[in-house]
């Protein structure tokens, strides 16, 4: 049309200098050549008809991963935007940014769970008090060729410490329901241990984890899992590990510090309901694992132990969304069980009675807890746990290490937002009883968001 | 036969009916209903089909459930849409299904958006643009065109992927391909009448069906893709419409209809409730059916008098 303009601006400053007749002329020029402007785009539009049903026709002949037609109209981009050259294959890069605000009752400094004894340096508790950084963690991923893939979580401490969460390979094309896990991983027992810590649906994780797992088990290994050919969700695995954490404590040994057993299943109720529950055995050793517990007298001790821990989980998990739609709203409920027996030698204050003796303990605790997305983005989350120390059997030691019947307990109710599926922000109270005679009363304030690629959640 | 014998043979019974059930059809995994509806068509009784979501399900966000890794387990094709879509769960779900047949880059893993011209495709790849998929708009399935260039390559993928029925995938597919095509045309002439009317979409799933009938999209009512409405963003859509009045608003069943049956209300537009995929509405009971749905709640609402 572009060609009009002209010729009508000449028409347009002509007109009042020429007469009718010339005006005539002009105009049926003028039409003439609007005709054939429009033949010449018609005939244009005809032959990119016929370039797109020829391309349309060689798409009948598939041809994998690039779609075929060529870009018929200015609607179609350039395919998706990817990194050319050497960079083509970093691995899928994720940053998880997290901090919080943590307002205690009680002084959060000396934190112990009354009778259970952890390691010096184990994460139990609120942590500190204030404005704080939560852990950031950065994630790598990628596969390392058509049978194995690799990945990495490093996680960076508001300390400015650095560790290493997990790295591991992992086998994709054995078949056979088969996988083989190798490197540093979160063990698979239990539901909440192999989850990590940006995917908690509390700040913290329960006191049955803190106490008898470490709040959470990782170790350098191994691990087969096999999964059954049965409509049912049947998944049996095994890990081998050097027992690095508590329960278990480094070994130099040439054989395995820990041995882990699980089997899980699972499925549907209908479309809205859907279940996993499963029973795992963990077992690890130790070898003078310095443990600080209090003596008859409540002064603080270092203890050491060394023998054998195994821990059983029983861990069950029930959701439901109204046809399988968790959008709007959705529920889940969640619970385990864990179970802890000690058995071989402590030695009673390493610093200077320095009394070993047998020593056998079981302890156990569970917690319960629902979460409730009420609309979306929104969720409203309530949990409750409890502790039992047992009666700990310290051979010659019973008299100088304090034996009691007191069961730590605690409630969290929590309400998180969610912007989006990769920002978070929570609020969340509680009121914890894990320390014999104080009673916590906690709030925090937390922001979670994910940044760059967000692998899959696992259910 | 001694009691031994007796017992292997109940202990062995079950475990070759699992044996000859796997090898008495070829096992799709399919991610939504309109792949696990086509491979249905063009396999026949030589496919068993297990769909992962229903209609009512909102196939961005799924969770890999228990239920889901069995099935992929066992599965000999899994057939998904692809560009992003899934990727919130069937990354995980292959990975942790231990199914060698069926990981990316296998026979077994077809992807149909990798058959299709996408459309949408982001210059800018930035989250602060809501929930975007690099690759394109992945909701291929509401042009029918897109359904008949997929079934051609997922025709060819079910040869290679069971060869010993090859010739009878390649009969079925030509069979389907053609009454297709005949549907196809039916629907274009049927439609015709909804060529340029001005419409309202709820998320932006519809990009594909508007290209075929030229609709033309007007507004969205998620301020950014996968961004629930707000109220403030209805108010603006509204103010927008009394510029440029569109003639009904469209949501999929997957969703929620709040959002558009207040602008319906308030704005005096109807609201279509689009099947969006298999199982969708009540006469969408296949991919025949979807489309033929689909036509008649567009005319109904938006044709001209």
């Amino acid at each position: 049309m572009h060609k009009l303009l002209p010729a009508s601006i000449a028409l347009a400053m002509a007109a009042p200098f020429a007469a009718q007749a010339e005006i005539a002329n002009d105009l049926s020029a003028l039409r003439q050549e609007i005709e054939a402007v429009r033949s010449a785009y018609e005939a244009r539009l005809q032959a990119l008809e016929q370039r797109l049903k020829a391309a349309e026709a060689k798409v009948t002949d598939p041809a994998p991963a690039v779609a075929s037609t060529p870009p018929p109209s200015a609607l179609v981009a350039k395919g998706p935007a990817t990194a050319a050259g050497p960079n083509a294959f970093n691995p899928a890069m994720s940053l998880i940014l997290s901090g919080l605000y943590t307002r205690t009752s009680q002084d959060p400094a000396g934190f112990a769970i009354t009778g259970f004894q952890l390691p010096t340096d184990a994460e139990a508790g609120p942590g500190s008090r204030g404005f704080g950084l939560a852990e950031s963690e950065l994630g790598f991923a990628a596969s390392i060729d058509p049978w194995l893939r690799g990945a990495a979580n490093i996680a960076l401490h508001p300390d400015d410490t650095v560790s290493v969460e997990d790295a591991y390979i992992q086998t994709t094309a054995l078949g056979h329901g088969l996988q083989l896990k190798a490197g540093r991983f979160l063990s698979g027992v239990g539901y909440l241990n192999a989850q990590h810590a940006h995917t908690w649906d509390f700040v913290d994780n329960p006191l049955a984890y803190q106490a008898l797992l470490g709040t959470q088990y990782g170790d350098d290994g191994v691990q087969m899992t096999w999964l059954a050919p049965t409509d049912q969700f049947v998944e049996l695995g095994a890990e081998l590990g050097r027992g690095r954490s508590y329960p278990g404590g480094d070994n130099s040994r040439n054989g395995a510090g820990m041995v882990a057993l699980t089997a899980h299943t699972g499925g549907d109720f209908g479309d809205s309901h859907s279940w996993r529950a499963g029973v795992s055995v963990l077992n690890a050793r130790a070898t003078d694992q310095t443990l600080s517990g209090t003596n008859a007298a409540g002064v603080s001790v270092n203890n050491a132990f060394s023998g054998t821990t195994r821990v059983s989980v029983l861990d069950a998990i029930w959701k439901w969304a109204p046809n399988g739609n968790a959008t709007r709203t959705s529920f889940k409920l969640q619970g385990e069980y864990l179970r802890s027996t000690r058995t071989g030698n402590l030695t009673y204050d390493l610093d200077q009675t320095n009394l070993t003796d047998a020593y056998r303990s079981v302890q156990s605790g569970w917690y319960l807890q629902g979460i409730y997305q009420f609309m979306p983005g929104w969720r409203l989350g309530l949990r409750t746990e409890a502790l039992d120390a047992g009666s700990p059997d310290f051979g010659a030691n019973t008299s100088l290490l304090a034996v009691g019947n007191y069961r730590p307990r605690k409630h969290a109710l929590m309400l998180d937002f969610n912007a989006s599926e990769f920002s978070r922000v929570r609020l969340q109270i509680a009121q914890d009883r894990s320390r014999q005679g104080l009673t916590d009363h906690q709030v925090f304030l937390q922001y979670q968001m994910s940044l760059g690629a967000h692998g899959a959640h696992s259910y | 036969m001694t009691h031994g014998k007796k017992i292997i043979l109940l202990l062995a019974a079950p475990l070759a009916l699992l044996g000859s059930a796997a090898h008495a059809a070829l096992h799709v995994f399919a991610c939504e209903p309109e792949w696990g509806a086509l491979a249905q068509e063009l396999g026949g009784p030589l496919v068993e089909v297990a769909v992962a979501t229903s209609a009512l399900q909102d196939p961005h966000q799924i969770q890999a459930k228990p239920s889901l890794i069995a099935r992929a387990r066992n599965a000999d094709l899994v057939v998904c849409t692809g560009a992003e879509l899934e990727i919130g769960w069937l990354p995980v779900l292959l990975q942790q299904s231990g199914n060698a047949k069926v990981q990316a880059g296998q026979p077994g893993n077809f992807a149909a958006a990798d058959f299709v011209r996408k459309l949408d495709v982001p210059g800018q790849l930035d989250r602060s643009q809501g929930d975007v998929h690099a690759a394109g708009n992945p909701h291929i399935q509401t042009d029918p065109r897109n359904i008949a260039q997929v079934a051609t390559a997922l025709g060819a993928r079910l040869q290679k992927v069971d060869p010993a029925h090859a010739s009878e995938y390649a009969q079925r597919t030509a069979n389907f391909s053609q009454r297709w095509q005949q549907a196809v045309n039916r629907w274009t002439a049927q439609a015709a009448p909804l060529k340029g009317v001005p419409v309202v979409s709820q998320h932006k799933a519809f990009v594909y069906l508007y290209d075929w009938l030229g609709l033309k999209e007007v507004a969205v009512l998620e301020p950014k893709p996968g961004v629930e409405p707000t109220a403030s963003h209805l108010q603006s859509v509204m103010a927008a419409l009394k510029g440029t009045p569109a003639r009904m608003v469209l949501y999929a069943a997957y969703q929620d209809a709040r959002a558009s049956e207040w602008l319906s209300k308030n704005a005096g537009v109807p609201a279509v409730k689009v099947a969006f995929t298999v199982g969708g509405t009540e006469g969408a009971k296949d991919l025949f059916g979807l489309f033929d749905d689909t036509v008649a709640r567009l005319l109904a609402a938006g044709a001209k008098p």
